[in-house]
């Protein structure tokens, strides 16, 4: 081969804390959960309550192209340049978790085209409760669950409700007309995930995604305060 | 008996044909231009010759600084021959610097039976213009394709432009007419376009139809690609990309 | 080096981006072409003989070590489809990536440094072989099952079709992808001239007409 000048490092290979220039990277937080739970409108709203403070930036991995990022730039949460689309083939899962190589790629452009930032949301598309995300991609998740998908999933486990940094069981506005009871969705998630977090939200209002935006900055201030990578 | 023919033509840029040799049924003549400062030259007629175990070739130079127009009387039918060899027909263009190179030739028809080889090596320089149309016909109306391999290369400054490869009829390897290749379509084509000028402003990619796209090359140039049911609704598309695409 | 890092490098799980693509299945679906088994097989068949023969001749160029500054202008001048060259460089870069994870080495590296965009899929498939030990026939092989295996899967995903007979259209080109990757093999060791440049009118033409698609499940 004609390319015999050694050993370089272009690019991380995998979920490396820094950047090659030696700079610390954005902190990625995944959010996953079953269809119509309310993922985007989470992710809208945590870019209207974050992005006067934070550098942030969005990739989404829609079933069908674009969707979920067309949904945020109508939005106009962030600019168009802060939102990238990863497809998918049809399968949401495989982009997050099995193959993660488009995402990857994703969160790099986004911080070589409009870095530094500090954050980048990555939201899967719409699946079912066994999907999370490969922890080569992000550094923590959030799995949204919402009321009217019925109160006994939070029984029901699966590694999303089980195992993700933090659940959110979204649209308790909604409760009384479903039929929904809070306080055993509440119970029954503690069940299941021990010491881990649980966040009530209604998008409702602008307020609603307080305790997630909360959980996110704490999660920064952790990862801020972890020591600087050498390059 | 099968033929070995090569003709020959040079243009100069003073608007003379140093060279215009006719070999066999290959006969370019001197015809006259349509726009001021162009040089034409016609194949006449014997262009309907390749049968089976012909190789006839056309070497064409245009010098530096010449402007060159070549087209053909008639369109070129293949037709099988005698000796169950494939016929070869091979072109050789060279343009030089600043000099230009319309190659408008009529259709290509791959006669049932006929077996045909046709290879374009086309040699530009960096600041030459070139536009090459290929019309390729499978069948004459209402009969079965013949066998047709046809490869054109091109290079500009001496690094490649354009490679491509066809292959169709009985004698191709399998799936030429399945959903990837021609899914049916008897009739395909392509139009190049290779100008400086596109370094500065590339054409942009877009769908011509349902049959065609106009792409931009990882060089200065333009192609557009097309299939068609048939040699007429492929002439539409690649003609009215030429007067988009071309002064011509 | 094993036999086994070829099935590594083969299997369908190896994450390099693959399972995104559909190899013009998408379009030819939408176009009617694919409707079943037999439309898949034809498809493929095809493919194939077209881009396949040329993807798996480049693969096997690279991995026989030939420059790979001119395999990629040689697969530029091979790839007229704007959206097609930016398909394959964007999966070079995914299979850079995993390939580099899975067989690190100053090879890849270097190919990785001297394309920061990324080379094409197919030149980082021979680099990526050669890096895992194997040869230019097997660097040929996996190009050429990937181009009959990406639009099977694709087609199972966007048809519905059965598995079983998406699968049996695969064994039943297996001779053919035999075949391609020997003929690409053998014409990469003529060297870099000698190259196949086998091409597809509508997998050209269907490559533009898809990236123009609003709503697509597939990313080509």
């Amino acid at each position: 081969m004609h390319l015999d000048h050694g050993h370089t490092h272009h690019g991380s290979v995998s979920a490396d804390a820094h950047r090659p220039d030696g700079t610390r990277r954005a902190l990625r937080i995944g959010l996953g959960g079953p269809v119509g739970s309310g993922k985007t409108a989470t992710v809208a709203a945590l870019c209207r309550h974050l992005r006067d403070t934070l550098s942030l930036a969005v990739v989404t991995n829609d079933i069908y192209t674009r969707e979920d990022a067309e949904f945020l730039l109508r939005e106009a949460v962030l600019p168009p340049e802060r939102i990238q689309a990863v497809e998918t083939g049809a399968c949401p899962h495989t982009a997050i978790r099995d193959d993660i190589s488009a995402n990857l790629e994703a969160v790099e452009e986004l911080e070589d085209t409009v870095g530094p930032l500090d954050l980048i949301l990555v939201e899967s598309g719409g699946d079912n409760l066994t999907a999370t995300f490969s922890r080569g991609l992000v550094d923590a998740q959030i799995f949204v669950i919402d009321v009217a998908g019925g109160d006994d999933i939070p029984r029901k486990g699966g590694p999303g409700v089980t195992t993700a940094d933090l659940l959110v069981v979204n649209k308790t506005d909604l409760a009384p007309y479903v039929g929904s009871d809070l306080g055993r969705m509440a119970r029954d998630a503690a069940e299941q995930r021990g010491d881990l977090p649980v966040a009530f939200t209604s998008l409702r209002s602008a307020e609603g995604v307080g305790p997630v935006a909360d959980w996110v900055r704490e999660r920064l201030a952790a990862w801020t305060a972890l020591p600087a990578p050498t390059a | 008996m099968s033929l070995r023919a090569t003709a020959r033509i040079a243009a100069a840029a003073d608007g003379s044909l140093p060279v215009l040799e006719s070999d066999g049924p290959l006969a370019p003549r001197r015809t006259r231009a349509a726009a001021p400062g162009w040089t034409r030259v016609t194949v006449v007629g014997a262009m309907s010759a390749p049968l089976g175990g012909d190789r006839l070739a056309i070497e064409t130079e245009v010098r530096d600084g010449a402007r060159l127009r070549v087209d053909s009387a008639a369109a070129t039918l293949a037709l099988p021959g005698r000796v169950p060899h494939p016929a070869a027909y091979e072109l050789r263009l060279r343009v030089g610097a600043y000099a230009a190179l319309h190659w408008l030739p009529e259709q290509l028809v791959s006669a049932h039976g006929s077996d045909l080889r046709v290879r374009t090596d086309v040699d530009l320089d960096a600041t030459a213009r070139l536009v090459l149309r290929e019309e390729q016909v499978l069948g004459r109306h209402g009969e079965p394709p013949g066998t047709l391999f046809s490869r054109l290369t091109v290079r500009r400054a001496g690094r490649p432009l354009l490679d491509q490869e066809l292959a169709y009829g009985p004698g191709a390897p399998g799936g030429w007419d399945g959903g990837a290749v021609l899914a049916g379509h008897r009739a395909t084509g392509q139009l190049l376009v290779v100008d400086p000028a596109f370094e500065e402003e590339p054409v942009a990619a877009r769908p011509l139809g349902e049959h065609g796209a106009l792409t931009p090359l990882a060089g200065p140039a333009a192609l557009v690609t097309a299939v068609a049911p048939d040699a007429l609704a492929l002439s539409r598309i690649l003609d009215a990309a030429l007067t988009e695409l071309a002064d011509v | 080096m094993t036999r086994s890092a070829l099935l590594v490098l083969a299997d369908g799980r190896f994450p390099a981006g693959g399972h995104a693509h559909s190899g013009g299945a998408e379009a030819a679906v939408k176009a009617g072409r694919i409707r079943d088994a037999a439309g898949l097989e034809a498809f493929c068949l095809g493919r194939l003989h077209t881009t396949g023969l040329t993807a798996a001749g480049l693969a096997a160029a690279a991995a026989l070590g030939h420059d790979p500054y001119e395999l990629d202008a040689a697969a530029d001048a091979r790839t007229p489809s704007p959206a097609l060259r930016a398909a394959s460089r964007r999966l070079g870069r995914q299979l850079m990536r995993a390939a580099r994870a899975t067989w690190p080495g100053p090879g890849l590296d270097a190919l990785a440094a001297a394309f920061p965009r990324g080379a094409h899929q197919p030149v980082v498939l021979g680099a990526t072989a050669r890096a895992a030990g194997r040869g230019p026939e097997d660097a040929a092989h996996c190009a050429a099952y990937e181009t009959a295996g990406g639009p099977a899967t694709a087609t199972v995903r966007l048809l519905g079709l059965d598995p079983y007979q998406a699968t049996a259209v695969l064994a039943r080109l297996a001779p053919v992808m035999d075949e391609v990757a020997a003929r690409a093999t053998a014409a990469a060791r003529e060297g870099v001239d000698a190259l196949p440049a086998a091409s597809a009118p509508l997998l050209d033409i269907t490559a533009e007409q898809h990236a123009a698609w609003p709503v697509r499940l597939f990313a080509s």
